[in-house]
């Protein structure tokens, strides 16, 4: 079984889907779930799975080690890709599983798990879709 | 009542490895004192601000214990905005004749680390490694280029501007200039932003001595008013720090906000700007905010820093003591270094760079984390309105 960084940031682990907000009234999607819409205020919004699949917005490469709370790998740290994932209804940011030659804005990318920190728990990333 | 900036002063940026941050706050007031013919015992307002260095009332051990209201604030990079405001309107409505605003901090080598908890966040936003504020920087960038058709070169000339006005003006950090290729070809930090694309964490204070009108032609030759000064949040929509998601179309920043209550105050449009100091902890924010504060359109960037417009001698002078690029950011103290070499540009004594031909209106503008923008337009008295 699958243990990830934040239970309460999926819908579902198998296949991994995202749980977002959708407001109730107008309709704003939001990621992680929260208890009000950030745009109208209405608290109580609907939880929803959001879409696995989307289109790179933008990203950029993390080339030096963050400091904590950043949990660097076991093997030690080694630089990585990070986006906003446009998903149609909300951009969504998160690790990208892209050679950085290969990354552009526009790039068709889908939802997957991959391993963090120590290698016991997995966040979600997107990788490039085939 | 017009409120009017009747003295300034500051530290050097850069590295204190001896100082505190009250000992910087501490230079910065007496200079600022000095520098308005007038005395500590003549203050009957304080308003200081730090981020992480200390308790900007503890001053007044230092100072002397006058008894005198001494509030302080702590909003991020809006901190000096939001002190000079707290002042202003103190004077506005009678509860103080001569105020002293400072700001000061002390950060450490290296990039901020920030706590997820304290921005209502996860844990996991920190530990996968996504709360670092270069990243944002970049991504906005990247987005920012590709959106109006800017090109990494822009990036390279806000930088290689902001150290050549760094390297002009005694009190900043990095004195030495570097060419729009060395800019381009050092190492890639966050791409599409390279090492001296990215201001670092530094140290400093400045302060400044705020007088109502009738007080201040007795305290300074040219008193340079305050005509607006604005603090705002940001609303739904706008692309801000530590955001695990964003609206598909986020461009609502609260500068473009801050900048037009600015300018509305003050009755004045940006086009009538002669001195210009807005945010760049990254050259891409720079880019940014010139264009979210009215001073020129989208897009309209690369052809103003490829012909110089925004140097000193240029239609449009932008950071003209180098910037948070060429100052690092003492986050507490940057609000206020804009308002001090405005002040000091419009006064015709520039420590730096002056910029030519008498300038009459300037504007200053910060922008930081959680979204927050203040802005700042300031002129000299009989400036045209
Ligand atoms: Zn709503």
């Amino acid at each position: 079984m699958t243990t990830v960084v934040d239970p309460g940031l999926f819908t579902s682990l198998d296949p991994p889907r995202l749980a977002g907000s959708r407001c109730r009234s107008c309709g704003t999607v939001t990621f992680p779930v929260g208890g009000s819409c950030p745009r109208c205020t209405l608290p109580g919004p609907d939880t929803v799975a959001l879409a696995d699949a989307g289109t790179v917005w933008t990203w950029t490469v993390q080339t030096f080690p963050p400091k904590p709370p950043y949990v660097p790998p076991a093997g030690g740290f080694s630089p990585y890709a990070v986006g906003y994932v446009d998903l149609g209804d909300v951009l969504v940011e998160g690790h990208l599983l892209v050679e950085p030659g290969h990354l552009r804005i526009g790039l068709p990318v889908r939802l997957v798990l991959t391993p963090v920190g120590d290698g016991s728990r997995s966040t979600f990333a997107f990788e490039a879709t085939p | 009542m017009t409120v009017a900036i009747v003295g300034v002063g500051m530290t050097r940026f850069g590295r204190h490895d001896e100082l505190s941050g009250l000992d910087l706050a501490e230079q910065a007031v007496r200079e600022a004192l000095a520098d308005a013919g007038t005395a500590w015992s003549d203050v009957d307002l304080a308003v200081g601000g730090s981020n992480v260095s200390g308790k900007p009332d503890a001053l007044v051990s230092r100072l002397g214990l006058t008894g005198l209201a001494f509030p302080t604030v702590r909003n991020g990079c809006a901190t000096g905005g939001v002190a000079l405001a707290t002042a202003a309107d103190a004077i506005r409505a009678g509860r103080a004749r001569t105020a002293v605003v400072v700001g000061f901090d002390k950060h450490e080598r290296g990039a901020f680390a920030s706590d997820p908890a304290s921005y209502g966040l996860g844990a996991w936003y920190g530990e996968t490694g996504l709360m670092v504020t270069t990243q944002y920087f970049a991504m906005k960038t990247r987005r920012y280029l590709h959106e109006h058709g800017l090109s990494e070169e822009s990036l390279a000339r806000v930088s290689a501007r902001a150290f050549r006005n760094g390297a002009a003006h005694p009190r900043a950090w990095r004195r030495s200039p570097l060419s729009v290729e060395q800019v381009l070809a050092a190492a890639p930090v966050n791409p599409p932003l390279t090492q001296y694309m990215l201001c670092q964490p530094s140290q400093g204070a400045v302060a400044l001595v705020v007088t109502g009108e009738e007080r201040a032609a007795d305290l300074a030759e040219r008193p340079v008013r305050l005509a607006a000064v604005s603090v705002r949040t940001r609303r739904y929509g706008s692309f801000e720090v530590f955001s695990p998601s964003l609206d598909p179309v986020p461009r609502r920043s609260p500068s473009i906000d801050a900048a037009d209550s600015a300018f509305r105050t003050a009755g004045l449009s940006p086009s009538e700007v002669d001195v210009a100091q807005v945010q760049d902890t990254d050259s891409g924010s720079e880019l940014i905010h010139l264009a979210e504060t009215g001073l020129c359109a989208h897009g309209e960037q690369e052809k103003l820093l490829a012909d110089g417009q925004t140097d000193a001698e240029g239609a449009l002078p932008v950071n003209t003591d180098g910037g948070c690029l060429a100052n690092g950011e003492p986050i507490g103290a940057s609000g206020l270094r804009q308002v001090h070499e405005v002040v000091r540009q419009l006064q015709g004594r520039a420590l730096g760079r002056q910029v030519p031909g008498a300038p009459r209106v300037g504007f200053t503008h910060v922008y930081g984390a959680p979204g927050t923008s203040s802005c700042a337009v300031l002129t000299l008295e009989g400036a045209r309105s």
